[in-house]
């Protein structure tokens, strides 16, 4: 599927030497968790939307930080200390140009996408949310990206208005233009959509929102594994996004932030390393971005964070792409061809995630029967229920693609689903 | 993990496909909400009370196969008891399905098809649901007077 604008098809923004030629085979015995067999079956991991599976170089690296350099950051003279800080400002590094961001304050190290949404939510919106102020979402949004801001509009009295979409799942751009007004100070929407896959035109809804004078947050979690970021031609104000759907560690993930933004917002969470003198009369907060990384933070995590990043830039990323969308689209057309199927999330640009549901079988028996088989697919709301309610259906299926499926993989689910009609066939 | 067949078996799935008592109850008094939002699994308990016998019970809703035949089943089951003795009940159908796959079960008669739940721990919270709602069901508060409309 065609890159978009904002899109680097020919992903540059990577520091590792290119080249390696990309055979997802071979990129399969990169991750061990991958060569088990479950209830004697080959695994087929098709839940990375979930949670993406972890290269033997994440793993080595989390082993080699606490082997050999684990201390407290930023804060010690002795040489551990030094090496666990270089470690950890070098991840930090990978980080900004993983996104393309022109200034390492921009780049706050966080436990995930919902932790860099809640700390938007709590320290820019708190300052400027008030009663007759908007923000405004999309229909398509993850819970993390819906609660934060249900909890601030409470907090300020400020309203909270939702774009819809159409049956394909994507944004509906005119309805977005009529919900934009001068009264939007915040824009909030996914880069990708977990539950159906949607690429948003995140480009077009900057330009728009800046235009009315909003600034905009993009939830990237389903785009960093999948789709070059690069926040200079995206435009966006804040972007975060999540190391562990990208081949890191859970609790890992970086948001960004334009610089002069984040230099007004009060800090997030108080404590150690966020600032630079304290005393019961006053305290001054640390510069960018250790203003907003209270207390001593997942040190380890952030480490192997900037190996997955490395992992995933020493490949051709559009080739990467190339073959998760060209898998997405065989399994699209062999899943649609099994009779009762229904698909949800047919944008014209997808990527990632298959959605559907079999006539007949509820998503959740589906999950069971595919798992006795191999198959690690989700079944439910994907955190995503007024998506769902858009639908009416109480829960899909969902086979999502990484980096290391392959057409097996494909294979394993279709002759699943097929097994999956065939017990319930009355 | 052991056959599917353990879990999925033929009085299950025609619990599933044809859910006894699954209808709104004329002349309830007590009704409480089940949700399981893990899978999204969603029905409403009817009961009506005589005194502390269960005269009637039928519920609405959807859900998984499990979720559908166990709250089918338990309909079936609960007609003409006392409450102490649904709840007890409960307590022994919870048991059965959490108890380690090798042991030896208590026979619960048509419940007993439920045995394969506990070799599938994920499923359990979808074989206890209506038991659940059940239970929250009869200690309503208000007993409360149910339109069918």
């Amino acid at each position: 599927m065609t890159p978009q604008a904002g899109v680097k098809a020919d992903s540059t923004t990577a520091s590792e030497p290119r080249g390696r030629v990309f055979d997802a085979a071979r990129v399969r015995e990169d991750f061990p968790i991958l060569a088990q067999r479950v209830h004697g079956k080959r695994l087929a991991y098709l839940d990375s939307a979930n949670t993406s599976q972890k290269p033997r170089a994440v793993l080595d690296a989390l082993d080699r930080y606490y082997e050999q350099a684990n201390a407290n950051i930023h804060r010690a003279t002795h040489v551990l200390s030094e090496r666990a800080t270089q470690g950890y400002e070098a991840a930090r590094e990978k980080a900004r140009r993983f996104v393309n961001a022109a200034d390492t304050r921009s780049i706050i190290l966080t436990r995930g996408t919902t932790d860099g949404i809640n700390l938007v939510a709590q320290t820019y919106g708190r300052m400027v949310l008030k009663p007759g102020a908007e923000v405004l979402l999309s229909w398509m949004e993850h819970h993390s990206n819906i609660v934060p801001w249900q909890l601030v509009c409470e907090q300020t009295g400020a309203t909270l208005r939702v774009a819809p979409i159409n049956d394909r799942g994507e944004l509906i751009m005119d309805e977005f233009d009529r919900l934009l007004s001068d009264r939007t100070r915040i824009v909030a929407v996914a880069h990708v959509s977990n539950a159906l896959g949607t690429i948003n035109p995140v480009d077009e809804i900057v330009r728009r929102a800046h235009e009315r004078g909003a600034v905009v947050i993009i939830d990237g979690a389903q785009a960093a594994p999948h789709l070059p970021i690069d926040v200079q031609a995206i435009g966006c104000d804040f972007y975060a996004l999540s190391g562990h759907k990208m081949y890191g560690p859970t609790a890992t993930g970086l948001l960004f932030g334009r610089p002069e933004l984040l230099e007004r917002m009060p800090p997030y969470q108080g404590g150690g390393d966020m600032i630079q003198s304290v005393t019961f009369e006053k305290t001054t907060y640390n510069v960018l971005p250790y203003k907003f990384e209270a207390g001593t933070p997942n040190i380890a995590g952030v480490v192997g964070f900037g190996a997955a990043i490395d992992y995933l830039q020493g490949f051709d990323r559009a080739a990467v792409l190339a073959h998760e969308d060209a898998l997405l689209e065989e399994a699209t057309e062999r899943v649609a061809a099994i009779p009762g199927v229904r698909i949800f999330g047919t944008a014209r640009r997808k990527t990632g995630v298959l959605s559907f549901t079999l006539d007949g079988i509820h998503a959740h028996d589906v999950g069971t029967i595919l798992d006795a088989e191999g198959v690690a697919v989700r079944s439910g709301q994907h955190c995503a229920q007024p998506v769902m309610d858009w639908f009416g259906v109480p829960a899909t299926i969902r086979a999502s693609f990484g980096i290391y499926n392959t057409i097996e993989d494909v294979d394993a689910l279709v002759a699943g689903l097929r097994k999956a009609r065939e017990m319930f066939a009355a | 993990m052991s056959d599917l067949s353990d879990l999925y078996q033929e009085v299950i799935l025609d619990h599933n496909r044809t859910p006894r008592n699954f209808r709104a109850l004329d002349g309830a008094n007590r009704r409480a909400e089940g949700f399981n939002p893990l899978c999204g699994d969603r029905l409403t308990l009817f009961l009506q009370l005589d005194g502390d016998v269960i005269r009637d019970v039928s519920f609405q809703g959807s859900g998984c196969a499990i979720s559908k035949a166990s709250a089918s089943l338990m309909t079936e089951a609960l007609k003409g008891r006392t409450v102490a003795d649904a709840e007890a009940l409960f307590q022994r159908f919870h048991r059965m399905v959490t108890s380690p796959p090798d042991t030896a079960v208590e026979d619960l008669g048509k419940l007993s098809v439920f045995a394969g739940v506990r070799e599938f721990p994920v499923r359990v919270k979808c074989a206890s649901l209506a038991w659940h709602t059940m239970k929250a069901a009869v200690k309503a508060e208000k007993p409360e007077v149910v339109s069918t409309e």
